[in-house]
């Protein structure tokens, strides 16, 4: 666990970047700060493994303040992941990978062996291991970035914007390989991002820090959906948030229905279309078993008669959920009514 | 190109205290000895003020000198200094021609090296010298390379002043030939100094082959 503690960076000018920030960071699971430019998220990041220092406050890791801890020796225990990877132009990828290990004094097969597998393990191909960092892409750089940080099996994670540099579809790759990751790793992380979506699509816990450097709310990313503390926050997460919620309910508990003979499938069960007068008209499906409600919504939406199509894994058609059995499981998760009890015995008369 | 035969087919000029070799291995000498001590100074100050970012200012005015100081002026007032009869005259003007070109492509070379790439280094846990010798001066070589190579081929090329007071190497040749009105000792001369200052330039670039990373040299 990370602790800050009344944690406040105040620079020479003046200028206060975080102020009085405490909160805990989870052990094992992914805490993301979220906020816009100048919130303070960055060096909050920072000052964790020491690249920038706090004025005041105390940053713990599992109880011990950061502070008695020699800089590099701290660092070599925290993996750290930045924007444009920083990878060392002038190294063999292996030798990127194995930074830390040959810094910790591995001998130089170990150290490359856990190289290996650690490209193996972020979905890279052996082959590269020899390559220069100038000859992989963007997206393969950062993967490379998040393996050298592995390298020495550390047990906390410090990911500053780590994505932000390449394109949207390499990044949502991305994204989910660092959830694919991190169900099998379970490691501390903590991840820096100016995107809100993507803070609500990693965190299990998003802070959000407003400009000044304070805390604005930290709660889980449903949560912070359906209750934002403030205006500031609710303008940060943005449009839609009512539909955004529905991603963190999953659609198992969706009452499906038989599949009607105007559902047109082929030989193997799946889907062709729904048979209107003159042909097939568009259908929608999702897997209650991997998809969310808003996926569920989403099929629902996409057929002419609002009807969605669930199907399993093969894509075959195991039933089908109506917009009132959709609604029904909406209903079962609205919003929790706040406030509403107290303002009502204020008004009660006496 | 007769004169060039004159010079180069004379046997008696390929032998003696006067000879080619021994006024090569002058040059070299002089050459040598002035470089590896600006090289001493420059290399280690250069990467000094390129890490810490201390000292800036005296890179600056080391490059501006450098442009306005005339070499043989500096020679004549050595020689005044130090009299005649020792290398110091010709050794001096040469460091002090040397060391700028190093000094300030090593300087810019690790100051130029990315701010992600520096934090990086810091970031994973690499001291303050490691993140020196292992990341900065490896990422910079191309440059501080640079710097060395237009040193040393100035340097080749300016040794031949040591022949205006009286000690050897190839200006000899050159300054003899002048005074005697013997202009295939002065062509003579003229194209050793030359090929020599090419030959510097091609041991450099077959360095660079062999010290710089693949990974460094394909990125510039």
């Amino acid at each position: 666990m990370i602790t800050f503690e009344g944690v406040t960076k105040r620079y020479r000018d003046g200028t206060v970047a975080v102020d009085d920030l405490s909160l805990e960071v989870p052990t094992g699971a992914i805490t993301v700060f979220v906020g816009p430019s100048g919130c303070g998220k960055t060096t909050s990041l920072r000052m964790i493994n020491r690249m920038i220092d706090a004025t005041s406050g105390r940053i713990a890791l599992d109880g011990q303040d950061v502070r008695e801890i020699d800089p590099p020796t701290l660092r070599r225990g925290i993996g750290y992941v930045i924007q444009q990877a920083g990878l060392f132009p002038h190294r063999k990828i292996v030798d990127n990978v194995a930074t830390v290990p040959y810094l910790l004094g591995w001998n130089k097969k170990k150290a490359r062996a856990r190289a290996m597998e650690l490209l193996e393990l972020v979905g890279l191909d052996a082959g590269l291991a020899n390559r220069y960092p100038f000859q992989l892409s963007g997206g393969q750089q950062q993967r490379v970035g998040v393996a050298r940080a592995l390298a020495a099996d550390p047990p906390v994670l410090l990911m500053d914007e780590p994505f932000s540099a390449v394109d949207p579809v390499v990044r949502a790759s991305l994204q989910d390989e660092l959830l694919r990751l991190q169900s099998e790793l379970r490691k501390t992380i903590v991840f820096v991002t100016h995107d809100i979506d993507e803070a609500v699509k990693l965190g299990d816990t998003v802070a959000v820090l407003r400009v000044g450097g304070r805390l604005a709310q930290m709660a889980g990313p449903a949560t912070l959906l359906t209750e934002p503390a403030d205006d500031f926050v609710r303008g940060f997460l943005g449009r839609d948030r009512g539909i955004r919620r529905l991603s963190f309910i999953s659609a198992k508990e969706v009452r499906l229905g038989p599949a009607p003979p105007d559902l047109v499938t082929d030989g193997d069960g799946r889907p062709l279309g729904w048979r209107t007068g003159d042909g097939l008209a568009a259908y929608g499906t999702f897997d209650p078993e991997t998809d969310s409600l808003r996926a569920a919504l989403d099929a629902a939406l996409l057929s002419p008669n609002g009807v969605a199509v669930a199907v399993d894994e093969e894509g075959r058609v195991r039933g089908v959920a109506g917009r009132d059995a959709i609604d029904d499981l909406l209903a079962e998760y609205a919003p929790p009514v706040r406030g509403a009890g107290s303002a009502a015995a204020e008004e009660a008369p006496a | 190109m007769n004169w060039l035969a004159d010079f180069f087919g004379d046997a008696a000029h390929w032998s003696g205290p006067d000879g080619i070799p021994a006024r090569l291995l002058e040059h070299l000498g002089y050459s040598a000895a002035a470089f590896l001590v600006a090289a001493l100074i420059a290399v280690p100050l250069g990467m000094l003020i390129g890490h810490t970012g201390r000292g800036a200012l005296l890179v600056v005015v080391a490059a501006n000198a450098a442009r306005a100081l005339p070499t043989l002026g500096l020679l004549v007032l050595v020689v005044l200094l130090a009299g005649v009869g020792t290398v110091l005259p010709v050794l001096v003007p040469l460091i002090v021609l040397a060391v700028p070109p190093i000094l300030v492509n090593t300087y810019e070379g690790l100051r130029g090296v990315d701010a992600d790439l520096r934090d990086a280094a810091y970031g994973m846990g690499l001291r303050g010298r490691q993140v020196l010798f292992r990341t900065l001066t490896p990422v910079a070589l191309p440059l501080i390379l640079l710097g060395l190579r237009l040193s040393a081929i100035q340097v080749v090329s300016t040794a031949t002043v040591a022949a205006f007071v009286g000690l050897g190497g190839l200006g000899r040749f050159i300054i003899d030939g002048l005074a005697t009105k013997a202009y295939s000792s002065v062509i003579g001369g003229a194209v050793l100094v030359a090929a020599l200052a090419l030959a510097v330039q091609f041991g450099f670039l077959l360095l660079d082959r062999v010290v710089v990373s693949p990974g460094v040299r394909q990125t510039r």
